[in-house]
């Protein structure tokens, strides 16, 4: 993974959008010790390396600035493994609508 | 000079924001702190039926299929007492060209900011709606900018949100990804004043028109192919727009006899807004985390009066259990050969014990599906819940505990609805409609309203508002 991006490249940036004490006063205990984070991803206008700020011009066209942390940033969500939970449900179905239909 | 945009200046400007990006004025409808005119807001809008299924039509939106589940009605039957087990039909609603429902609620939102002018859309959702406003914005070539609210402090992600930002960026749209917490709404206020893109609110009557057509077309088919019209009609719950929009449509296609069953995932106890509880839940919709505090009291949202009322319309209001909806979720893909997202199967799971209560020759019909994909699909998000701590195993589905214990039903049989006391709840919504206006007395026109807004008779209310302490002045 690169550490550094040139203009153009297709990044992620963070930004702290309220600290804790900026936050509502409507939130849970656990939600008020940690600041507001967001996550943008968009083109650099500059080149930066990972962890310096940069500015971004987003898909909306927006230009806004935050911390560098990944160029050409992915998915790698997945379907995860087999679920031995969920794993026999359709043998054990499928069984029971064999025996209805031979039943007739 | 530059704008304050501190949390509490933003907050402040809210509804000056509303007002630009909604175009639309409230005003005109509010009556006094509790009376407003919900008919005249919904028709204001000009979106008549018709005029919605003109829109949809030409944007690939809604006419999805009416799949009658004849395996799993089977199943159904072999439990059944003798005679009993409705026929269980699910309109595949993932059909729709972002892969669920809300692209009809999009839809509309997105013909009216093209119509008006707006150079883009935005919307706070970590849902499927985001997806539907991204992908209806590509098709009239507008912006979009959705807000998501994605991780906890640890910078750890639901599988299934994750892949939500991914739909959207596919679409082309801008995701802004939040730390967990209501402040979401702060962004978008924000966002929405430094883009003037139009705001393409759940809970405006544009997005609840458009779902309108859903219902009505569940009736259309229903006559057309059996004769009749469904006894229930079962809706995943979370905002209300889908039970009131669905609602709608099946009035306005004469279905009276039908009865709207709500169904929402059970998540009592997980607060919403908690860092920590966020990554214990294992569903982000169609749970009672959205379900009953929007039910009893809508006006909680992004615009001064939601247009998604379910106590209106709720006939009947259901639980089922996480393990129970992610059973049938692979049930129906393995014996109906339809592999649909978890959380639109919310209904399917509460359809397959109700339809049990009924006679054969009766229909259920479930009110929608939705796409699934890498990580909104049950392997992911059972395999997620493990590594945050929540024990997997199957069992009866009794034992499920949220956030600590999800259990995978051993047996079809199993599968079991709880009923939430809507009594209560209507209840519930008096006692905020007085309390959070601060009222000790109200009058009679107000009253009749509440009576209307939570489908009780005024007497019912009087008597609510007496235990309350509340004067009813003649
Ligand atoms: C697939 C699906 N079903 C049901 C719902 C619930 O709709 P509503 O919030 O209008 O009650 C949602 C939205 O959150 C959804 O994405």
């Amino acid at each position: 993974m690169s550490q550094r991006c040139a203009k153009g490249d297709w990044v992620m940036i963070h930004q702290i959008i309220l600290e804790p004490h900026e936050r509502s006063k409507d939130i849970p205990e656990d939600t008020a010790k940690v600041p507001l984070e967001a996550w943008i991803k968009g083109w650099a206008n500059d080149s930066a390396e990972v962890g310096q700020e940069v500015e971004i011009t987003t898909p909306s066209g927006r230009i806004t600035k935050g911390r560098l942390v990944e160029v050409n940033p992915g998915f790698t969500h997945t379907y995860g493994p087999a679920v031995p939970e969920l794993n026999p449900i359709a043998q054990e179905l499928r069984a029971v609508l064999k025996e209805a239909k031979n039943r007739g | 000079m530059a704008r304050d945009t501190s949390y509490r200046a933003v907050m402040a400007r809210q509804n000056e924001i509303m007002k630009k990006s909604l175009g639309m004025d409230y005003e005109e409808y509010v009556k006094g702190p509790i009376v407003f005119d919900y008919e005249a807001m919904m028709s204001g809008s000009g979106y008549t039926l018709e005029k919605v299924r003109e829109i949809q039509r030409e944007v690939g939106v809604g006419n999805t299929p009416l799949l009658e589940l004849k395996n799993v009605t089977e199943l159904v039957r072999r439990y059944a007492k003798p005679g009993y087990g409705a026929r269980i039909c699910v309109k595949d609603e993932a059909c729709n060209p972002s892969g669920s429902f809300k692209d009809r609620r999009a839809s509309v939102s997105l013909y009216h900011a093209a119509k008006k002018g707006y150079p883009g859309a935005l919307a706070a959702t970590s849902g499927n709606y985001g997806a539907a406003v991204a992908s209806q914005a590509a098709m009239r070539n507008l912006g979009c900018i959705i807000v998501q609210e994605v991780f906890d402090s640890r910078h750890v992600g639901q599988p299934e949100i994750i892949e939500k930002t991914r739909k959207c960026e596919a679409f082309g749209a801008e995701v802004v990804q939040l730390t967990v917490g209501p402040e979401l709404f702060y962004v978008a206020l924000l966002l929405l004043e430094e883009t003037g893109y139009f705001n393409a609110s759940l809970y405006s009557p544009y997005g609840v028109a458009g779902i309108e057509t859903l219902g009505y077309e569940i009736v259309e088919q229903c006559r057309a192919r059996y004769g009749k019209d469904p006894a229930y009609v079962v809706v995943t719950h979370a905002g209300g727009g889908n039970v009131t929009g669905t609602a709608r449509g099946l009035r306005k296609a004469g279905a009276l006899g039908t009865k709207v069953v709500g169904a929402s995932v059970d998540l009592t106890g997980l607060h919403m807004a908690s860092d920590r509880d966020f990554n214990r839940k294992s569903f982000t919709t169609g749970h009672t985390g959205f379900g009953v505090p929007f039910a009893t009291w809508p006006d909680r949202t992004d615009v001064p009066k939601n247009a998604a009322r379910p106590l209106r319309y709720l006939d009947r209001y259901v639980t089922v259990t996480q393990g129970e909806v992610f059973y049938v979720t692979e049930v129906v893909a393995t014996v109906e050969g339809l592999e649909r997202g978890p959380a639109g199967n919310t209904s399917l799971a509460a359809a397959i014990p109700l339809a049990a209560e009924l006679p054969e020759d009766e229909i259920v019909v479930v009110q929608e599906t939705e796409y699934t994909g890498a990580g909104k699909h049950p392997q992911a998000q059972l395999d997620f819940a493990r590594r945050n701590g929540v024990e997997v195993r199957r069992g009866d589905p009794r034992e499920n505990v949220p956030g600590k214990r999800i259990v995978i039903p051993e047996k079809f049989s199993q599968l079991h609805v709880t009923e939430m006391p809507l009594d209560r709840m209507r209840r519930s919504y008096i006692r905020n409609a007085v309390q959070k206006n601060g009222l000790k007395e109200i009058n009679a026109e107000e009253v009749q309203f509440l009576a209307e807004d939570s489908k009780l008779t005024p007497e019912e209310v009087c008597r609510i508002l007496e235990e309350l302490e509340v004067k009813v002045r003649a």
